[in-house]
C-alpha cells in the first residue's frame, strides 16, 4: 500500500510559499552581484559594507538600549500584572483589567502608532528614545502577562498552600516557591519581549524622533534610498537574531525541573 | 511546646470543630458539624466523595474560612489564625510535594523557613529522612520517585515541624491496593513513634476501620455519628451508617411489645413476629427501621433449633454471589429480599451445597438486629442488589 504524496506536496508547496521571500533574501546577501538580477558568486561583501556604515551601528545601539529597558520594564509589569489576573480571576475589574491587557495583542498596529503619537505630543513630550521605550512597553507587557498568565494557568496551587502550611508567609511562599516555579515562563515572556521590541516598526516609526532611529527603520529608510544588497545582509542578521530569541523562549516555555532553589 | 503524650488530655477535645458551616455559592459544604477530637488519637472523617471532608480538613488547616463556628486547638481559638500560624500540618491530596526541589529540602522547608540553625535543620532532616526510610533517596527530585516515596517525603516535611495536629486528605487513595496496605501500617506506625494527633479523611471504610481509634461518618456535610470503629459497626445509628459501612439489610415494622424491658416484638408485614434487642425509648405501636448485618444471618438447608430469641424465617435462594474468601446469598421471604453471608458454600464435604432457587432456612439472634434512629429511603440505594427485581430503580452507582 502506498501512502498518498499529495501531503507532501501541499506541505511543500505552502513552505515554499511561506518562506521562498526570506530564502530569496537570504541568498542574494550573499551574492556578489550588485542589483541581484543573477548569481555572480558568493560573497561576504555586504556584510563587511555593514560593519562600516556608521549608521548602521548607531541604529543598532539605539535598537538594544530600548530593547533591553522595554523589555526589563515590561517582564516586571506583566508579571505582576499575570499574577494579578491569575489571584483574582473571578472578579470583575480583573475582567476588565484582562481586557485592557489583551487588546494590544489584537489591535492594529497603526492605530496604535497614530493614539500613541497623539497623546505624546498632546502631553508635550518630546518625541525619540522616551516616548520609543514608552510605547514598546504598552504592547511588550500585554505579551509577557500572557505568556505568564499561561504557565500560571497551570500551576499546582497546592504547593503553595503546602508552604503556608509549613509555616511560610506570602512573601516567602512567593520567593521560595511561586517565583523559581514560574522562573521559565518570565524568562520567556522576556525573550518574546525582546524580539518584538527589536523586530517593531509601525509603532516606532510613529513615535520615532530624529536621531532615535532603530534598525527597522533604518532599513526601510535604506530602500528608500536604495542599497538592496545591503539590506539583505542587515535583514538577514536580524532574522538569525529573532530566530533564535524566538527558539530559546520556547525552549523554556517546556516545563522543566532543572535548576534548584 | 512539643506534644507530649505524657500529660494527660485536656476536658473535651484538643482540636474541636464548634457549630462549623461553610457554604460555596449554593453548595452548603459543611452544615452546622461539632466535633471534639481527642489529643493523641487517630480521628478519621469517613463519608462519600463531595460530602464536605476536605473542605473540614481545610477549615483546620487555615485555608477556608468558616461562615459560622470557631475553631479551637489545644483550649485556643484559632479561627482567625492564617495557615502559617497554626500548629497544624497537612499531608495533601496530591502530596504537593515542591518539585523544584530535592526531597532533603522539602523535609528541611519548615525549619528553613522557621529560621532554624542550620545545625538543627541537618540534624532534624537526618531523623526524618530515617524514620521514612528514605535516607538514600534524599538527593533525588520529586518527579524521580515512586507514589509511595512521594508519601514518605510529604509525610516527612509535615512533620518535621512537630505540628499539634497532622491533617491526613485521602493519602493512600493514589496508591494500588498492596502499596496502601503498607503504608496504611507505616502511617499506624509512625503515629505510635510520634503521637500526634491525627485527623484522617478517607471514603474508604477499609482504612477508617483498621485505623482509627474513632471515626465520624459524615454525610452531604452532616455528622451521621462518632464513635469507635466497633460502635459504628455494630450499632449504626442512622440508615446511611448501617449501609454506607459495611453492608445491610432494612426491614421495616412496628413495636407490639416490650419483653423484660430488653427484648421487643415487632410485626412486619409478611413475616412472623421477629425479637430485636431494644435498648432505646421505643414504645408499642412506634414504627421502626432494623438494620441486620449480612453475615449476622444464618442459613442453611435444615431447620435450626428454635430459641426465644431467634427469628427462623423459611427462604428461597434468588440469587448466590461467590466472593472469594466468601459466598452471599440474597434470598426471598414474604416480600422482602435479605442477604446473607457465609463463609463457606458448605462446610462438610459430603454437604450439598445451597445453588440458586433452593428452599432454606435464615435465623439470626434477636441481639443481632439493630433499631436505626433514623431511616432515610434513598439510603437502600447503598445497597448493592443484584438487578433482579425490576421494579427497583438500578441506582447502585452512587456507592462511592
Ligand atoms: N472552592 C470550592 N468552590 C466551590 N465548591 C466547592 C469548593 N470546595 C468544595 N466545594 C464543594 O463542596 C462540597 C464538598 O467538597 P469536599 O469537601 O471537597 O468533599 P470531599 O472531600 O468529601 O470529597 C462538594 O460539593 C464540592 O463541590
Ligand atoms: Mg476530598
Amino acid at each position: 500500500m502506498r501512502r498518498s504524496r499529495f501531503p507532501f506536496i501541499v506541505t511543500v508547496a505552502a513552505l515554499l510559499f511561506l518562506y521562498l521571500p526570506i530564502l530569496v533574501l537570504v541568498v542574494n546577501s550573499f551574492n556578489a552581484s550588485r542589483f541581484g538580477g543573477g548569481w555572480r558568486g558568493f560573497s561576504l561583501v555586504w556584510y563587511i559594507r555593514l560593519f562600516h556604515e556608521p549608521a548602521i551601528w548607531q541604529a543598532a545601539r539605539t535598537t538594544l538600549i530600548i530593547a533591553l529597558s522595554a523589555t526589563a520594564v515590561s517582564v516586571i509589569l506583566g508579571t505582576t500584572a499575570a499574577l494579578a489576573l491569575h489571584r483574582y480571576s473571578k472578579s470583575r475589574l480583573q475582567r476588565a483589567h484582562f481586557a485592557l491587557i489583551y487588546m494590544p495583542l489584537v489591535m492594529p498596529e497603526i492605530l496604535m502608532g497614530i493614539s500613541l503619537l497623539m497623546l505624546f505630543v498632546s502631553a508635550g513630550l518630546p518625541l525619540g528614545l522616551g516616548t520609543i521605550f514608552l510605547a514598546h512597553v504598552t504592547f511588550c507587557l500585554s505579551f509577557v502577562a500572557m505568556v505568564v498568565l499561561a504557565r500560571l494557568q497551570d500551576f499546582d496551587e497546592s504547593v503553595i498552600e503546602a508552604s503556608r502550611d509549613l509555616g511560610a508567609g506570602g512573601w516567602t511562599t512567593f520567593r521560595k516557591i511561586r517565583l523559581p516555579l514560574l522562573w521559565p515562563g518570565i524568562l520567556a515572556g522576556g525573550l518574546l519581549a525582546f524580539t518584538l521590541s527589536v523586530d517593531d516598526f509601525v509603532i516606532t516609526f510613529f513615535v520615532a524622533g530624529p536621531g532615535s532611529t532603530t534598525l527597522p527603520i533604518r532599513i526601510y529608510s535604506m530602500i528608500k534610498h536604495g542599497s538592496p544588497p545591503l539590506i539583505n545582509a542587515l535583514s538577514t542578521i536580524l532574522l538569525v537574531l529573532t530566530f533564535a530569541a524566538v527558539a530559546l523562549s520556547q525552549r523554556l516555555s517546556r516545563p522543566k525541573t532543572k535548576e534548584a532553589a | 511546646m512539643t506534644p507530649s503524650a505524657a500529660g494527660p488530655a485536656p476536658p473535651g477535645g484538643f482540636l474541636e470543630f464548634q457549630n462549623i458551616s461553610k457554604r460555596f455559592g449554593t453548595i452548603q459544604a459543611v452544615e452546622g458539624v461539632s466535633l471534639e477530637i481527642r489529643k493523641g488519637e487517630i480521628f478519621s472523617l469517613l463519608g462519600p466523595s463531595g460530602c464536605g471532608k476536605t473542605t473540614m480538613l481545610r477549615l483546620a488547616a487555615g485555608f477556608e474560612q468558616p461562615d459560622a463556628g470557631r475553631i479551637i486547638l489545644d483550649g485556643r481559638d484559632i479561627t482567625d489564625l492564617p495557615p502559617n500560624k497554626r500548629r497544624i500540618n497537612t499531608i495533601f491530596q496530591s502530596y504537593a510535594l515542591f518539585p523544584h526541589m530535592t526531597v532533603r529540602d522539602n523535609i528541611a522547608y519548615g525549619l528553613r523557613v522557621a529560621k532554624k540553625p542550620k545545625s538543627e535543620i541537618e540534624a532534624e532532616v537526618e531523623k526524618m529522612l530515617h524514620l521514612v526510610r528514605m535516607t538514600d533517596q534524599a538527593g533525588k527530585k520529586p518527579d524521580q520517585l515512586s507514589g509511595g516515596q512521594k508519601q514518605r517525603v510529604a509525610i516527612a516535611r509535615a512533620l518535621i515541624n512537630k505540628p499539634s495536629v497532622l491533617l491526613l486528605d485521602e493519602p493512600l487513595a493514589a496508591l494500588d491496593l498492596k502499596l496502601r496496605q503498607r503504608m496504611l501500617i507505616e502511617l499506624d506506625l509512625i503515629h505510635d513513634e510520634v503521637g500526634l494527633t491525627f485527623l484522617y479523611v478517607t471514603h474508604d471504610q477499609g482504612e477508617a476501620m483498621s485505623l482509627s481509634d474513632r471515626i465520624a461518618v459524615m454525610e452531604k456535610g452532616r455528622i451521621e455519628q462518632v464513635g469507635t470503629p466497633a460502635e459504628i459497626y455494630e450499632a449504626p445509628r442512622t440508615s446511611f451508617v448501617a449501609a454506607f459501612i459495611g453492608d445491610t439489610n432494612f426491614l421495616e415494622g412496628e413495636v407490639v411489645d416490650i419483653q423484660d424491658g430488653e427484648y421487643s416484638r415487632l410485626r412486619i408485614e409478611g413475616l412472623p413476629e421477629i425479637v430485636c434487642f431494644n435498648d432505646k425509648t421505643i414504645r408499642p405501636g412506634n414504627s421502626v427501621f432494623l438494620s441486620i448485618r449480612p453475615e449476622k444471618v444464618h442459613i442453611s438447608r435444615d431447620r435450626p433449633e428454635e430459641s426465644r430469641l431467634r427469628n427462623i424465617l423459611p427462604a428461597k435462594v434468588e440469587d448466590v454471589i461467590y466472593l472469594g474468601s466468601m459466598t452471599k446469598y440474597w434470598v426471598r421471604t414474604g416480600d422482602h429480599r435479605i442477604q446473607a453471608l457465609r463463609q463457606h458454600a458448605r462446610i462438610f464435604l459430603d454437604e450439598k451445597p445451597i445453588r440458586w432457587k433452593d428452599e432454606v432456612w435464615i435465623w439470626w439472634h434477636g441481639d443481632d438486629g439493630f433499631m436505626l434512629e433514623r431511616y432515610r429511603e434513598r439510603d437502600e440505594s447503598l445497597i448493592a442488589a443484584p438487578p433482579q427485581n425490576l421494579e427497583e430503580s438500578p441506582e447502585d452507582e452512587d456507592k462511592g
